[in-house]
């Protein structure tokens, strides 16, 4: 049982089965789609584009207790990560991102809160069918229905989901709900072809990166870092909202005789990531910070992790508030080599 | 707190001595801690070079290099300049005190490839304090090394740190010692000049030798050009690198020098290396 469809019909009940674990699917609220738990009972829908926050906080919460403590105490107390989740709905760049920062999180030592949380969620794909304007995931190594980092996708059909389980936790959940669900039949593997085909057709942005790592260190001092730089406010957005940033800070919070060392989500793009407590910075304007950004993601990361740390989903560029964007930056890059 | 799988949570240890090394607003103050857990300090090992994360709890951390040599004792020596708040706080503390430590982190100077060699350090300010752990390993290993050259400078005989040990160094008949201030004083009996400058007057053979220096870096800058000058090799020049760091486990993401985190993969970088990291002197 690996291929099997559930009717949209039974897409209240399937949820409704996913009980006992954690909840997290895309819901508007705030500022735009993003990934948050879902209430008891609701039902959520996924006809949506892709949220503008990533799920990565499921796994990589924005901000999380590293361990709990008394002021002039001894002992400290680690947080129990113990429940299970399920994500919901979750698109094939984001799950690729989740496999790309494994890497990072599991490299030499272990980082124990998010491996544990990487070990506790299951992850519910949803294939695109409509990529958006700045999609560019085909240039990356990814693509509209890739499963890598997928327990389960699914593919809309129309009236259907056609339901594949990749992995073991979701071989799971089809078991789980198989009275739902009905066997797929043989022209479905012809159907779902042809709509992976046209939703691939649909992306329209694209850049060849094949020798952007190789090149990028004969260009460090190349102006291009100036001119695509020029513009930034230094906000952070595009790294805040990228699935594969995974830079943070440790901060100690004291409130009353309570204590805790927390992380939160950090960006390379602020002054104060890298200033020295002398003052001295090394990286002292936009400049560097950018070409840091980009050759992080496109060269050492690659040198390191064998894998461009960019999967194309486009949120860089789309939220970017002076329409920075990386596709073009890569496309300078290219065009410098 | 036993040795732990939980690479965040440090261990609690005590200030066993505590003194100040220079006086001033950025003064340095020396801590020797021992840490609580016998099972801890039994199985805690590290290396000339390395680094440590401590702190104040409800404060924070700062990666402060390891100012002693394993060959001294079960104890750890950092010394520490008052720069940010971490800093300040652990400037507060005094003997009987707490603190966190966690590590070691990083690579180290490799001490047994050079066995056979002539050792030279040349350090600068605070930037003795990871060149120290050599002298002091050297020194517990004489008869594996071929000799020991220390040249250490500072703005002022005041600004000098581990000014306590220049007298049994000064005994110490095979280590090669040369002091230096920027300007002259009364009743100061050594050398007069920059550190650079020094080296240059010492004119150090570059047989079989291996230079290792730390300092502010425009003194590393010329210390470099000058070992040049001498005949040294770049495989032959080693140093080590500081980056702000928050994790020290290469996760963070913010202590990397092109694509070296400096937490993993130095703190020590031979020059050969160094030159082909694109922001090893930002």
């Amino acid at each position: 049982m690996s291929a099997m469809l559930l009717n949209k019909e039974k897409w209240p009940d399937f949820v409704g089965r996913l009980t006992g674990k954690k909840l997290w699917a895309p819901q508007a609220g705030g500022d735009g789609m993003r990934f948050a738990p879902v209430a008891e009972g609701e039902v959520p829908a996924l006809d949506y584009g892709n949220t503008r926050v990533p799920p990565k906080q499921a796994v990589f919460p924005q901000t999380e207790t590293l361990f709990r403590f008394q002021v002039d105490g001894e002992k400290v107390e680690e947080p129990k990560l113990e429940e299970e989740a399920v994500l919901l709905g979750v698109r094939p760049c984001d799950a690729r991102a989740m496999v790309i920062v494994d890497k990072l999180f599991s490299w030499d030592e272990d980082d124990p809160y998010y491996l544990k949380r990487r070990e506790l969620v299951t992850l519910v794909g949803l294939a695109c069918t409509e990529p958006g304007l700045n999609c560019f995931c085909t240039s990356v190594g990814g693509g509209p229905a890739s499963t890598e980092g997928l327990d389960l996708v699914m593919i809309d059909l129309g009236e259907n989901y056609l339901l594949e389980a990749i992995t073991e936790k979701g071989q799971a959940l089809l078991a789980e709900t198989e009275d739902l669900l009905e066997e797929a039949k043989d022209d479905v593997a012809e159907q779902k072809e042809k709509i992976i085909n046209e939703s691939e057709q649909k992306i329209k942005r694209s850049v060849n990166t094949e020798d952007i790592p190789g090149g990028l260190p004969g260009l460090w001092e190349d102006p291009l870092w100036q001119r695509v730089s020029a513009s930034c406010l230094g906000c952070g957005t595009c790294t805040f909202l990228c699935p594969t940033c995974h830079c943070f800070d440790i901060q100690d919070e004291t409130e009353g005789f309570d204590s805790r060392r927390c992380r939160s989500w950090d960006s390379c793009m602020f002054a104060e990531y890298t200033l020295h407590t002398s003052g001295h910075n090394p990286r002292p304007s936009r400049r560097e910070r950018t070409r840091n950004r980009i050759n992080h993601k496109y060269n050492y990361y690659v040198d390191k992790f064998d894998v461009i740390a960019c999967v194309g989903c486009g949120r860089c560029i789309n939220l970017c508030p002076v329409n920075i964007d990386i596709v073009d930056i890569l496309k300078q890059v290219e065009e410098a080599l | 707190m036993k040795t732990n799988e939980n690479p965040y949570i440090p261990y609690n240890a005590t200030v066993e001595d505590t003194w100040f090394e220079t006086g001033g607003e950025r003064a340095i103050k020396t801590f020797k801690v021992v840490f609580d857990d016998e099972e801890v300090r039994k199985n805690w090992s590290h290396r000339p070079g390395q680094c440590a994360m401590i702190g104040v709890l409800g404060i924070g951390e700062s990666m402060i290099s390891i100012s002693c040599s394993p060959t001294e004792g079960d104890f750890l020596r950092f010394s520490v300049m008052r720069m940010g708040k971490v800093t300040q706080a652990l400037h507060q503390l005094e003997t009987g005190d707490k603190m966190t430590v966690r590590g070691p982190y990083g690579n180290s100077f490799p001490l047994e490839e050079w066995e056979g060699k002539q050792i030279l350090t040349i350090g600068g300010g605070i930037g003795q304090a990871p060149m120290r752990p050599i002298v002091e390993y050297v020194k517990a290993n004489y008869d594996n090394y071929a000799g020991l050259t220390m040249i250490y400078g500072a703005r002022t005989s005041g600004d000098l740190c581990f000014k306590n040990e220049f007298e049994d160094m000064a005994k110490d008949k095979e280590l090669s010692c040369h002091l230096t201030i920027d300007i002259e004083e009364e009743q100061w009996d050594h050398n007069v000049g920059f550190v650079p400058q020094v080296l240059l007057d010492l004119n150090p053979s570059p047989e079989n030798t291996i230079a290792i220096t730390c300092g502010p870096p425009i003194m590393i800058r010329f210390v470099l050009e000058n070992l040049k000058k001498l005949g040294f090799e770049d495989d032959q020049i080693y140093t080590t690198l500081e980056n702000r760091m928050k994790c020290g486990i290469g996760k963070c993401g913010r202590c990397n020098a092109g694509g070296m985190y400096v937490c993993k993969d130095g703190p020590v970088f031979d020059y050969a290396t160094l030159k082909a990291i694109p922001e090893a002197f930002a």
